[in-house]
């Protein structure tokens, strides 16, 4: 048994925990937050090294039998996205000390955090259907805690929006499930695969494909079912705004994968056609979204949708290179998408306000901070060496091989005017003459330069080592398209039906 | 028994949706609420064992007695329904906060996030 799994969850439990407890003291509350996040980091970091070559891990609850008990899995994608999103995590509880206020640190911010954590890890390792459901409401609820804190009016207008339309997906879900239930009898992701290869009546295999893509598009932020997300990303602290672009839309992205990849691969082949449609129309409503905005905070917000557009591509080419790609290319958002929030934030400290007419001239104020903002969107955009080129790259190569010229075109276009409105910001904040003496600006502190920068770094190596990332990217492809492997894991080498048999008379 | 659980869900489910498409907060909470009562109705009928006075058991060895119902959906929903109320109680008191806020419970009145 591999109880050791239940490390990313237990950590960020107990942190929280303790952190609730001696919520006057910040320093320790602000140390146990580090610790729990550098636990998650490095056991998320061992996962990534030990997994690709032993295949999935399994822990089985209380030592209960697989399609009975409650599964955590670890296959290649969940041990990159439990690194990742540790490693996001980090980053945003070091940009918070700087940047969060003493009374939102008072009022539960690191607990929530580290909540939020123990969601999205919950989510990135569960084996069950239903438990997925129950990690998506802790994530919720930590991030409807977050959003929002504070209780400005916009954060509460914002946070109203976010909050109704998440808990009618998570509703879609929930229906999702019930379907799931009634139709295989079981609610084990191996087992429901299991069946899923052998049960007749396609049809409602159809219908449930429909809702599960209805349920996590909608957390996803596809197109039509992103208006929660620019109407309410831009209300809370840019920390909070960063760690959601970074996690809770690649929750969805990373559901949609896992249900498509192993339950209903059967139906993937059938929806591809409008996966890649929606992926296409993602893309270029979200950019054009952008280009219409004149706020770095809301500009970034239409950047997650439309970003989210490449990684459902790489779902909707339905093969396992067309998820390995959507995976180098989501990793690769994840890090860059946040690095920006991270240093628009802090441009807009400086300036005192996010809007592009008022600020200016920090190119010369803030040369650093301009060095790495220009070197973010470069990678955004796709430009060589940095890791969004390999990322886009592999997407439109696997296009062209599988002779999905359209998308292939399309995702190429959305660069250029993902280009084009990342120089929006670049000339209005940084190039442009001030109306203001820039002098009189305060500097950037290092706290607010550091998370941003270190990311933007963590792009350019992985841009330039990226043969082993990609490698590993494959080797998760694949697994995630191995359903026999997966159920062997799981469930043993005979199948969860044979368990379930023996049990059941 | 499955018949009349049907045209509940499905009263529950049109209800909601007039609900949630109205502009007041409150309604669009009420829609909510009967949302997942309708989903939770849902998993009900899921289960194999839709009879009445059918408990959710099992005998000494571990096995269900004849007649028993489904005991995992009934799990599944008490799971969902203590969900569903602490957001019910979350979301209701955010709707009581921006009102006291933006001084007004129609939807078209917070728009101010949305605008250029």
């Amino acid at each position: 048994m591999t109880f050791h799994l239940f490390v990313p969850i237990v950590s960020p439990l107990i942190g929280a925990a303790l952190a609730v407890l001696l919520h006057h003291q910040w320093v320790v509350v602000r140390a146990i937050t580090l610790i729990s996040v550098l636990i998650n980091l490095g056991y998320g970091l061992w996962l990534m090294s030990v997994v690709p070559q032993s295949g999935p891990l399994v822990a089985q609850a209380s030592g209960w039998l697989a399609p009975f008990g409650i599964s955590l899995v670890a296959d290649s994608m969940s041990a990159l996205m439990v690194m990742l999103a540790a490693l996001l995590m980090l980053t945003t509880v070091v940009y918070s000390f700087y940047s969060i206020d003493r009374e939102r640190e008072t009022h539960f911010y690191y607990p929530l955090l580290l909540l939020l954590l123990l969601g999205v890890s919950g989510a990135f390792l569960t084996g069950d259907l239903f438990n997925l459901y129950v990690w998506f409401e802790v994530l919720l609820v930590a991030s409807f805690g977050l959003i929002t804190l504070g209780g400005s009016r916009d954060q509460l207008e914002g946070g109203l929006k976010y909050v109704v339309l998440n808990l009618l997906g998570s509703t879609a879900f929930l229906f999702g499930c019930g379907l799931m239930y009634g139709f295989a009898g079981t609610l084990n992701m191996a087992h429901i695969a299991e069946r899923m290869a052998t049960l007749a009546n396609p049809g409602l295999q159809t219908v449930l494909a429909g809702v599960f893509l209805f349920a996590f598009g909608s957390k996803a932020a596809i197109v039509p079912l992103f208006f929660w997300l620019p109407s309410s990303y831009h209300t809370p602290p840019v920390a909070v705004t960063a760690i959601f672009s970074g996690l809770m839309t690649k929750v969805g992205v990373y559901s949609l994968y896992r249900v498509f990849g192993l339950l209903l691969q059967n139906e993937l082949a059938i929806y591809a056609p409008w996966i890649t449609l929606i992926a296409g129309l993602t893309m270029v409503i979200g950019v054009l979204g952008a280009v219409a905005q004149m706020n770095v905070r809301r500009i970034l917000s239409f950047h997650i949708i439309s970003q989210i557009g490449y990684s459902v591509m790489g779902l909707g080419l339905a093969s396992a290179a067309g998820l390995a790609a959507g995976l180098v290319f989501t990793a690769h958002v994840m890090i860059v998408k946040m690095a920006l929030f991270f240093i628009g934030g802090a441009a807009e400290q400086i300036n005192g306000t996010g809007d592009l007419k008022k600020m200016g001239g920090l190119a010369r104020r803030e040369p650093l901070l301009a060095l790495f903002w220009f070197l973010g969107i470069l990678s955004l955009a796709g430009i060589p060496p940095l890791s969004g080129f390999i990322g886009k790259l592999i997407l439109l190569q696997v296009g062209v091989s599988q002779q999905a010229y359209l998308i292939t075109a399309v995702a190429a276009g959305t660069s250029i005017l993902t280009f084009f409105s990342m120089l929006k910001i670049w000339n209005e904040v940084f190039w442009k003459k001030s109306y203001e003496d820039v002098n009189r600006l305060p500097r950037v502190r290092f706290g607010l330069l550091a998370p941003g920068a270190a990311l933007v770094i963590l792009s350019v190596a992985l841009g330039l080592v990226a043969g082993p990332f990609v490698e590993y990217n494959t080797i998760a492809g694949q697994q995630l398209f191995d359903r026999a492997a997966y159920i062997a894991t799981v469930c043993g080498a005979d199948g969860c039906e044979a368990v379930y048999r023996a049990s059941v008379k | 028994m499955i018949i009349l659980l049907a045209i509940a869900i499905g009263s529950l489910f049109g209800g909601a949706t007039y609900l949630i498409l109205r502009r007041s907060v409150v309604k669009l909470i009420l829609g909510l609420i009967m949302l997942s009562h309708g989903v939770n109705l849902l998993i009900f009928t899921m289960g194999d064992g839709v009879r009445r006075g059918a408990p959710p058991l099992v005998d000494a060895t571990g096995q269900p007695p004849a007649g028993s119902a489904d005991p995992l959906v009934q799990a599944l929903i008490l799971t969902a329904i203590v969900i569903s109320f602490g957001f019910t109680a979350f979301v209701l008191a955010l709707a009581y906060r921006s009102n006291q806020a933006a001084g007004s419970d129609d939807l078209d009145d917070l728009s101010t996030t949305d605008r250029l």
